[in-house]
């Protein structure tokens, strides 16, 4: 399974990145091979209006099914869930290796609504 | 001076008079037996309305487009998604329109191959008009937790009357509401305070107005011995309009929702020099 950890970082044992539209990388981790790609997301950091929004279509375009943050807003939540891409949350900054494994082991709570206001400018 | 001019009213800062100014024009000019309007195009909180008490004489809802999809038609290809500058289509397994974020440009039908998308209007605000004594007024309210308001705004000036002296009352800030109320003004009016606040927003208006190329002067509300504006305006080759003096007593009628001239003579005697200020620069 393909899943996105949220990163501040390009390397997976970096700490995550706690907010999920904003998020400065996203980490592309293959639950089965181990394996973990980092994608930038900087256009999205200074996006006005949206982010979470642009944030949730580069997630589904990576294929990931599942999504690991610490916070996702009201209308990042919608696009995700529209794509269906499932969202497991940690409830604290760790590094994404400790995301991941608790994560494979079905530690993490899975969202079911928005946790987080949306920003306006 | 052309016949009929609009005349914004703006000052980066909220709170340093916009209103009071803008009222207070349109009823020493009504006074003078000119033909004046007065447009509120501060639509998230208009106030004018309790100073100048209009007789509302008829309101419209205003709306924006926003894209409906027909999924029949929709191969889920994401040009709309793409050519969407405020990520207000988000292309997943379909597309998926965010209402909030639409500023009905347009664009997303305009693209679409298959004609799937179809525009369909999303209420944001009404526009009211009616008349204050010899006063033309119009206002705009928008809905509340509405976040789009230019096109409300557009559609309070597109009620303007070209026999008259429009007066527009904007927003504060500096953003897309104050341009839009702006745009096509013959002549800006900031109105600003002596305060740290006031020079810095009256810095940024001046930024964001100067590049619009509109005549602007400013106006120093509450004025003393602080002269940071005027020094400001003197390096930026901005006329000073009109010192207005710090008088409670102004507070005092402001607070009760009335006009000062009855009360305060003396300040019919400052708008009017602020007037003929604005006026030889038209």
């Amino acid at each position: 399974m393909k899943v996105v950890i949220t990163s501040t970082a390009k390397i997976l044992a970096d700490p995550i990145d706690m907010h999920f539209g904003r998020a400065k990388v996203f980490i592309l981790a293959d639950t089965e091979t181990g394996k973990a790609v980092a994608h930038d997301n900087a256009q999205n950091l200074h996006a006005a209006q949206g982010a979470g929004i642009q944030s949730a279509e580069t997630v589904a375009r990576l294929g990931a099914e599942a999504v690991v943050t610490g916070s996702v807003g009201p209308k990042a939540y919608k696009a995700l869930q529209a794509a269906g891409i499932k969202i497991a949350l940690v409830e604290a900054v760790c590094p994404g290796t400790e995301a991941l494994r608790r994560f494979k082991d079905n530690e993490l709570p899975v969202l079911d609504k928005p946790n987080s206001e949306g920003h306006w400018v | 001076m052309r016949g009929f001019p609009a005349i914004a009213i703006a000052s980066g800062k909220g709170g340093t008079g916009k209103t009071t100014g803008a009222v207070h024009l349109a009823a020493l000019l009504a006074a003078q037996g000119r033909a004046v309007q007065y447009l509120d195009c501060d639509v998230e909180e208009p106030n004018g309305h309790l100073f100048l008490k209009p007789q509302i004489e008829a309101s419209a809802s205003a709306s924006i487009p926003i894209p409906a999809v027909d999924a029949a038609k929709c191969t889920s290809c994401g040009k709309c998604a793409e050519v969407c500058e405020f990520n207000a289509i988000a292309m997943l397994k379909k597309p998926l329109v965010f209402p909030e974020l639409c500023h009905g440009c347009g664009a997303c039908a305009l693209v679409c191959p298959f004609g799937a998308i179809r525009e369909t209007p999303r209420a944001i605000g009404a526009v009211e008009i009616g008349c204050a004594g010899a006063i033309a007024f119009a206002q705009g309210r928008l809905n509340v937790g509405e976040p789009m308001s230019p096109p409300l705004i557009r559609a309070v000036k597109a009620k303007r009357i070209p026999e008259a002296i429009a007066l527009l009352d904007a927003p504060p800030g500096t953003s897309c509401p104050v341009v839009a109320t702006v745009r096509g003004a013959d002549f800006v009016v900031l109105v600003t305070e002596p305060t740290p606040f006031g020079l810095h927003d009256l810095h940024l208006a001046v930024d964001t107005l100067r590049p619009l190329g509109r005549p602007l002067g400013v106006v120093v509300n509450r004025a003393d011995e602080d002269r940071r504006v005027q020094d400001f305006c003197r390096a930026r080759d901005i006329p000073l309009l009109a010192e207005l003096p710090d008088d409670r007593r102004v507070a005092e009628t402001y607070a009760r929702g009335e006009l000062l001239f009855d009360r305060l003579p003396e300040w019919r005697g400052h708008f009017e020099k602020l007037w003929a200020c604005i006026e030889e620069r038209l």
